[in-house]
């Protein structure tokens, strides 16, 4: 696949909730690693883990079995200490409903984060700018999230999630609550931020969003079932015209 | 019947010949449905016999240049102003064989369904990622439109194959909750078994 080490890996990871009769195995034994640049799309029905697999991604929670390494880094060792820090630095969240805090402006919502990181709040500020300018919202800052429609929330959001060293984004259903037009504006964002370097892992259940991503994985009762792959796009223009035309 | 008003219409923004506006359909539709020159040419002959072109002398390099008439205009709105049928639905190959996977025994329909799906968001993905460059292209200010006509056909096309996979989501859940059909050995008790067990 790719020679670079990859921001997330999930090795052979299974969580069982409950124990006995009401034992419920919500993930079992999956592996998936997300590479610098990637973009991995989970898809599944309700009850197939995908959630589990998010919380688990973000340690939030931890595998009954298996490992789960962020940029390397295992994170069953660490301390509770340790753990929020890498959950903190290294990982970034978005999700259904943006999660902004409304006494915050744009700019200081992004900024926050990186005052957390222990920068200077003029530093953080202008990093936020910086962060706003390159998803093209640089009239946003000012803002507060209720002056905000949900796609521009949204990509403030994504924004704050990819702000300093993180490089990790973890997105429950971004799109959920955003009609088709800014739904689409949303994941492009995402893409391009992939396109720049960052990885993210996205949990959806709609085909058409999941279709922004490299890679899609197919969850069902907890088993990783399938994938996509990564594909040119030409191949479908090329050899597949026909087929589409004659559909 | 879309090959003629499609050649219609690129006529009624002025007078061309053939093989322009088979490069014209496919600007705007971005090849998906490939018009060849002898399709084209065989559309405008039945076109000027119907009257809704004629033929308007020749270009510089001898090209047969064609223009729309009046009445060529007027079958271009009703064309515009009349939905689509949505009669007689067209076959559908995966329709079809899914009818057939759940009724043919040994058949192992998750793996048909499965199968497809993974096909259908590789396309989807594929579509998107020209999707996401026709986006970049509208932005700019030169042949917004046709770039924008490419757009929408690909929506259409992105739109289409979601529902496809939407459906093949749909047709999981219910055979999840199908229940399992009853195991005969002889055949007239299976088909007993399966009238009463059904959808129940």
């Amino acid at each position: 696949m790719t020679d670079r080490q990859p921001v997330l890996q999930l090795e052979r990871v299974s969580r069982v909730h409950g124990r006995g009769a009401a034992e419920v195995h919500a993930l079992r034994a999956v592996d998936l690693a997300v590479a610098p640049g990637e973009f991995v799309a989970v898809m599944g029905p309700s009850g197939s883990g995908k959630s589990t697999l998010l919380t688990l991604a973000g340690g939030l929670d931890t595998p009954t079995e298996g490992r789960v390494l962020v940029e390397g880094r295992p994170l069953a060792g660490l301390s509770r200490k340790k753990l929020a820090e890498v959950r903190r630095r290294s990982i970034g969240y978005v999700f259904q409903d943006y999660n902004l805090i409304p006494a915050l402006t744009a700019a200081e919502n992004i900024a926050l984060p990186r005052e957390l990181d222990g920068v200077s709040a003029r530093t953080a500020r202008r990093e936020a700018l910086a962060a706003l300018e390159e998803l093209h919202i640089a009239e946003l800052a000012d803002r507060f999230p209720d002056d905000m429609s949900g796609g521009q929330q949204q990509r403030v959001a994504i924004a704050r999630s990819l702000i300093g060293e993180r490089r990790l984004v973890l997105a429950d259903e971004p799109t959920g609550a955003l009609d088709s037009g800014t739904g689409e504006e949303v994941l492009a964002v995402l893409r391009a931020r992939c396109d720049a370097g960052a990885a993210a892992m996205m949990v959806t259940h709609e085909a058409r969003h999941a279709a922004w991503a490299d890679r899609v994985v197919f969850l069902r009762d907890g088993l990783l079932v399938d994938e996509t792959g990564r594909q040119q796009p030409e191949s479908l223009l090329v050899t597949g015209a026909g087929e589409a035309g004659a559909r | 019947m879309s090959i003629k008003h499609g050649l219609l219409a690129l006529l009624d923004q002025g007078p061309s010949y053939g093989y322009q506006l088979r490069t014209e359909f496919e600007a705007r539709t971005g090849a998906t449905w490939p018009l060849n020159v002898g399709q084209v040419y065989t559309t405008l002959s039945r076109l000027e016999r119907d009257g809704l072109v004629v033929p308007d002398g020749e270009d510089e390099e001898g090209h047969q240049v064609y223009a729309v008439t009046e009445k060529g205009r007027a079958e271009l709105r009703t064309w515009f102003d009349t939905p689509v049928a949505r009669t007689n639905p067209p076959r559908d190959e995966l329709a079809i064989k899914l009818a057939m996977a759940v009724t043919v025994p040994g058949v192992d329909v998750h793996a048909v369904v499965q199968g497809q799906r993974r096909h259908s968001v590789k396309a989807l993905q594929d579509y998107t990622r020209l999707k996401a460059r026709a986006l970049t292209a509208v932005g700019d200010e030169d042949s917004a439109g046709t770039d924008l006509a490419w757009l929408l056909v690909l929506d259409q096309l992105i739109f289409q194959t979601e529902a496809e996979v939407r459906w093949l989501d749909h047709c999981e859940t219910r055979l999840a909750n199908r229940k399992p059909p009853i195991r005969q050995a002889a055949a007239p008790a299976r088909r007993v078994a399966r009238t009463h067990g059904e959808e129940r």
